[in-house]
């Protein structure tokens, strides 16, 4: 067997912009492809993933639901929360995904990727996807829970469409900032410590249980620059047919892109030093 | 031709010299061995190789790439076997070699002829279907060789290849190895503390001490230079590196050594 040079199918570098991007984008596939592989031998994750939404839905929503003292624009309470209780076990989802980064380094799994030509954000993107997968689980737990507790659902395709794609890029946005602090803090123990210490305040600081209108201004301050607050803004316009957006169906997209693509670009140059 | 070579190749990490200006030259087709204790800077040393650690100053060229510049062409044109296990447990034998055919642009109409000789080479063609956190240490050396090979690099590094194998895997790697340097012509650079490998294995060795380069030449030239009769390398080694017992790495080096061995054992 003889050692062909490098082949022009080699230097996609040089190689035309057109190809340069359909490259990235397989390689994006083929990193997620085999994230979903190893969901797919082991699913357990995604049933044990089930039972938080169903504490927060059948104990705090069947409570809440009585108190009505918050104000959800006339819907019951339940159906104000189910969007946000969906973007909150996203978030879950997404925020603890880089752990599986250290493991991975402890391992040499990491080191060998780096070492193929494969661009450093196409590893961060297509893990960054993978958790945007695991959370469909989590769309059809919160739906089947719902529907059993009596929300009333928007089933138009459309919505749907819509629904799938906010928990794909809020999945997507989380799990990039997850692996930001896998990379930064490099140990288990700091990264659960960090992961623990960013999740409430996350969920807490947004429109997820409660609207942004009861806030104090420090909060609502807080809570317009958490991309949580966007994405439960869209579920809660898409899920639900009473539903209404503050910002904007658009907005929420847009913003929520926004800062996935800004964390992204800075993952793509914290994430190689994870090896050194 | 070099296939490799490095020109005052220093790492440091604040205080510390990990790498010390280390010139080395490997030859196309070569067997080379970078000797050294735990914390000698081997393993920093193959990564600058590999472009994972942007070397601190000097040069070096693999493949005919500069590893700084060229990158990605240094990428296309090397395999590397990391020290710890870099196959996916929770994928088959025949996943982890298929998203490496994948990464690695193997056009589709080759890859499954590619991924059965692979597996076939490796003696590996049963566990192809079986999930990896099944296999023995030995196999999941031999998948992970497999792994690095499947895009005919002109280089393969391997860090530790045999750390915590028992005789008989660490013969079956040995073979594997050889063979892939008579069939491929591939050019191994490799990095051991156990003598007995470099010894069986190597053409040229270079012993490393604190970050430098200490001495090079091959298993039978460093033997005779000692002077004494029926020399062994890890006379050799004694003389160089001094005693082992000054040295042996940081407590992560070591640890991380022990996990290593604990989990491919």
């Amino acid at each position: 067997m003889s050692h062909a040079p490098a082949e022009p199918l080699d230097a996609w570098a040089d190689a035309g912009v057109g190809r340069w991007l359909w490259a990235f984008v397989y390689k994006t596939y083929v990193v997620a492809e085999f994230e979903v592989r190893k969901l797919r031998h082991d699913p357990t994750e995604l049933i044990t993933r089930a039972v938080q939404p169903a504490l927060w839905l059948l104990i705090f929503g069947e409570v809440f639901t009585r108190v009505r003292a918050i104000p959800t624009g006339g819907i019951p309470y339940l159906d104000f929360m189910a969007p946000g209780i969906l973007a909150q076990s996203v978030l879950f989802v997404a925020i603890f995904s880089g752990i599986a980064l250290i493991w991975e380094r402890d391992l040499g799994i990491v080191h060998k990727l780096f070492v193929s030509p494969t661009p450093r954000a196409a590893l961060v993107i297509g893990k960054a996807l993978s958790a945007g997968v695991r959370s469909f689980s989590q769309v059809v737990i919160v739906y089947t829970l719902a529907v059993l507790l009596g929300v009333h659902m928007n089933w138009s395709p459309v919505a749907l469409g819509g629904v799938i794609a906010a928990v794909i890029i809020g999945a997507a946005c989380f799990a990039t900032l997850s692996l930001i602090i896998a990379s930064l803090v490099r140990t288990r123990e700091r990264f659960m410590g960090i992961g623990q210490l960013l999740t409430m305040p996350l969920f807490f600081a947004s429109n997820a249980i409660y609207p942004l209108a009861i806030m104090p201004p420090w909060l609502h301050a807080v809570a317009r620059v958490n991309p949580l607050s966007y994405e439960v803004d869209a579920l809660r316009a898409l899920m639900i047919p009473a539903g209404q957006s503050a910002f904007g169906i658009g907005m929420d997209f847009l913003l929520l892109l926004v800062s996935t693509v800004v964390l992204v670009t800075i993952a793509a140059r914290v994430y190689p030093r994870v090896v050194t | 031709m070099n296939v490799l070579e490095t020109k005052q190749l220093t790492r440091r990490f604040g205080d510390l010299v990990a790498v010390d200006s280390i010139s080395i030259q490997v030859q196309a087709g070569q067997m080379f061995g970078l000797l050294g204790s735990n914390g000698a800077g081997k393993t920093t040393a193959v990564k600058m190789l590999t472009t994972l650690l942007p070397p601190t100053s000097g040069t070096a060229t693999v493949a005919g790439f500069d590893i700084g510049r060229e990158a990605p062409k240094v990428r296309r044109s090397i395999g590397y076997v990391p020290q710890m296990i870099s196959a996916d447990g929770n994928l088959t034998g025949y996943e982890n070699l298929l998203i490496f055919a994948k990464l690695y642009d193997i056009p589709r109409r080759e890859r499954e002829g590619r991924i059965r000789d692979s597996l076939a080479l490796m003696d590996l063609q049963e566990a192809g279907g079986r999930m990896v956190h099944d296999y023995s240490g030995g196999m999941i050396r031999r998948l992970e060789i497999a792994q690095s090979m499947l895009h005919r690099p002109r280089v393969l590094f391997l860090d530790e290849p045999t750390i915590g194998l028992d005789p008989i895997a660490r013969n079956a790697v040995w073979d594997r190895l050889r063979q892939l340097r008579d069939e491929f012509g591939t050019t191994i650079f490799l990095t051991t503390h156990a003598m007995e490998e470099a010894d069986a294995l190597c053409d040229v060795l270079a012993i490393l001490h604190r970050g430098a380069v200490v001495i090079v030449g091959s298993p039978r030239e460093l033997k005779a230079g000692l002077g004494m009769e029926n020399a062994t390398l890890d006379d050799v080694f004694v003389r160089y590196a001094g005693t082992a017992l000054e040295s042996g790495g940081s407590y992560r080096d070591v640890s991380r050594t022990r996990r290593t061995a604990r989990r491919v054992g």
